[in-house]
């Protein structure tokens, strides 16, 4: 399988990166043969085998319904790029035409 | 002709002290950001762990909407991105809901509709925007609260098997009934834990096939999702009829102009890219469990309504309102049981304690009364104690006083006065003050000894036992002849 220049971009609109046409030409290259690889696994015969989710083999992981204290609004601001009061500022919430 | 097809998908926040994969509280109304913590926040190198009564309540709430519960149930990414979403991506269930194929059923005129219920699945909640500058489209910063972010949600989601606005709405009501019923969730629309999004789509008569589906946003209220869909089937049908393309887009309602408006359409498709978990080991879900489950689950309103039908021989009408929360049919059935005659308990409910409810809008659960205390004042009825008339006003001074019917009967001098010497007194001044009135009785206007009678009760403020002070007046009359 093949990845288009199309398909590069349509993956890093969906990803929010900004890719200009020289990068666009280079991924769709790099990531093909990515996927070359990959698919050598369609070949495996997987019949009769249980899908796995995680790698583990743990089944029904749960815990008991207990609040315990989170953190201070301060540490979980601490990363913030911006804020105001206790918020994360973000920019404006652009809606696509 | 046309008639509408409509599909509704319901959030509900889940009752649970803390969130669907973290410790965090859950609880709502708590200052900015003070219940984050990694995990919710998205940080990186975290693991989510699943809360044990939150995916049990999505397995209780998909019994009591009669799904079939998963074998084995798992969690998906949803990838997107937006603000009030940390990860990046919401943790939901998409492959492997907890539940699927159940059905609501919904009395509409006396005429049950079985709503089928097409899935019952678990995510987490995301995070509040508040948009600086007023709405999303002027504001130039948005600020982030993420104490909502990683909440239990359930998802309860209909197949288009609705005909109705009106049937909407009951199908709303009996579903938040239900909700409470099982105490999964407050079901507060004003605090946002229950959601709901409506679509809908026209066709003609009696066709099987659909028509263009638009979706409904910024419903506050069940009376919004009628109103709005009243609005849409006649917006569409009018499109339709006039062979005009009705668009595939998402409406919103605005309430004060009581019209739906479309929403800017995104270019590209959604595409959400999911895939299982890693990070959540699936659950399977065993028969005991399941069982274990079921046998928690409360009598449901339906059942609960068709009880009162039968063991009580309440009407319909009865039986609906006062099943209408758990709380008011059990205040219900604890004086009920207590009295014997059903009926007389639900008329004095349905009638004064309701009005007094609905006057002060005080709630069933912070009634003074107790279900005792009716039927203690019910007895003072049968004995001849209190008069029926009397006793409404001692039913409003228990209400507002919380006082023991005796106590207020003695406090306030209302005991019905059954003395026939001391009502003989009394009867003797009405007649004495009454001459005219007298001469009419004798001369055959039967009537007009209820005037007298009204006297009686004038002189003693009603608190005289009307039948005595009848038969009194009438002896008192007849021997003067
Ligand atoms: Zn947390």
């Amino acid at each position: 399988m093949r990845l288009s220049k199309e398909d590069i971009k349509r993956i890093s609109d969906l990803a929010r990166i900004e890719l200009n046409e020289e990068d666009e030409s280079l991924f769709a290259e790099q990531m093909s043969g990515i996927l070359r690889i990959v698919n050598k696994l369609d070949k495996v015969d997987t019949s009769g085998m249980d899908q796995m989710v995680t790698p583990t083999g743990f089944t029904n992981v749960l815990r008991e319904d207990i609040a315990l204290p989170s953190l201070d609004p301060k540490e979980a601001l601490f990363n913030a790029a911006d804020r105001e009061g206790a918020f994360f500022k973000v920019p404006r919430i652009i809606e696509v035409d | 002709m046309f008639e509408p097809v409509i599909g509704i998908e319901v959030h509900a926040q889940l009752k649970t002290e803390s969130k669907l994969f973290c410790s965090c509280s859950a609880r709502f109304g708590a200052s900015p950001n003070s219940n984050t913590c990694p995990v919710c926040l998205g940080l990186p190198g975290t693991l989510p762990v699943l809360n044990k009564k939150a995916f049990e309540y999505g397995i209780r709430t998909a019994l009591a909407f009669n799904c079939k519960v998963a074998e084995i149930s798992g969690f998906d990414r949803k990838n997107y991105f937006y603000p009030d979403l940390p990860k990046n991506y919401q943790i939901t269930q998409q492959a492997s809901p907890v539940g699927v194929n159940g059905y609501l059923d919904v009395v509409i005129d006396d005429e049950t509709r079985r709503i089928r219920i097409k899935r019952v699945h678990l995510e987490e909640d995301a995070g509040k925007s508040i948009h600086e500058g007023g709405d999303i489209t002027g504001a130039v910063f948005s600020l982030e609260d993420y104490n909502r972010a990683g909440v239990p949600l359930l998802e309860i989601v209909s197949e288009p098997d609705i005909r109705s606005p009106k049937e909407a709405y009951e199908y709303l009501s009996m579903l938040r009934r239900t909700l409470l019923y099982l105490g999964v969730s407050d079901c507060k629309m004003e605090e946002g834990s229950l959601r709901c999004d409506v679509n809908i789509s026209v066709r003609p008569k009696g066709s099987d096939s659909f028509g263009t589906l638009v979706e409904l946003k910024n419903l506050n209220s069940f009376r919004a999702v009628e109103r709005s869909l009243e609005y849409e089937v006649k917006r569409q049908s009018e499109l339709a009829s006039e062979n005009k393309e009705i668009i595939r887009e998402t409406r919103h309602w605005d309430e004060e102009g009581q019209t739906t408006v479309g929403m800017r359409r995104k270019g590209l498709a959604e595409d959400y890219r999911f895939f299982p978990d890693p990070d959540l080991p699936r659950l399977i879900i065993g028969e005991s469990w399941i069982e274990k489950v079921r046998s928690d689950l409360p009598e449901l309103p339906g059942e609960r309504k068709a009880r009162f039908i039968r063991d009580y021989e309440l009407p319909e009408y009865d039986a609906s309102l006062l099943t209408d929360t758990q709380q008011l049919a059990d205040y219900f059935e604890e004086a009920a049981k207590e009295y014997g005659h059903a009926k007389t308990v639900s008329n004095w409910i349905m009638g004064e304690l309701l009005r007094l409810m609905n006057v002060t809008g005080i709630g069933i659960e912070s009634v003074k009364i107790r279900p005792c205390d009716l039927v203690a004042m019910l007895k003072m009825i049968d004995k001849g104690t209190i008069s029926g008339k009397i006793a409404k006003t001692v039913f409003e001074e228990m209400f507002t006083q919380g006082k023991s019917p005796g106590d207020i009967v003695k406090e306030k001098g209302l005991v019905q006065i059954a003395d026939e010497d001391e009502l003989t007194k009394i009867v003797d001044l009405v007649i004495q003050d009454n001459q005219k009135v007298v001469e009419q009785v004798k001369a055959g206007k039967d009537r007009a000894i209820g005037f007298l009678v009204g006297q009686v009760m004038k002189e003693t403020k009603g608190r005289a036992n009307p039948q005595m002070v009848n038969e009194l007046l009438r002896q008192r009359l007849a021997g003067e002849n």
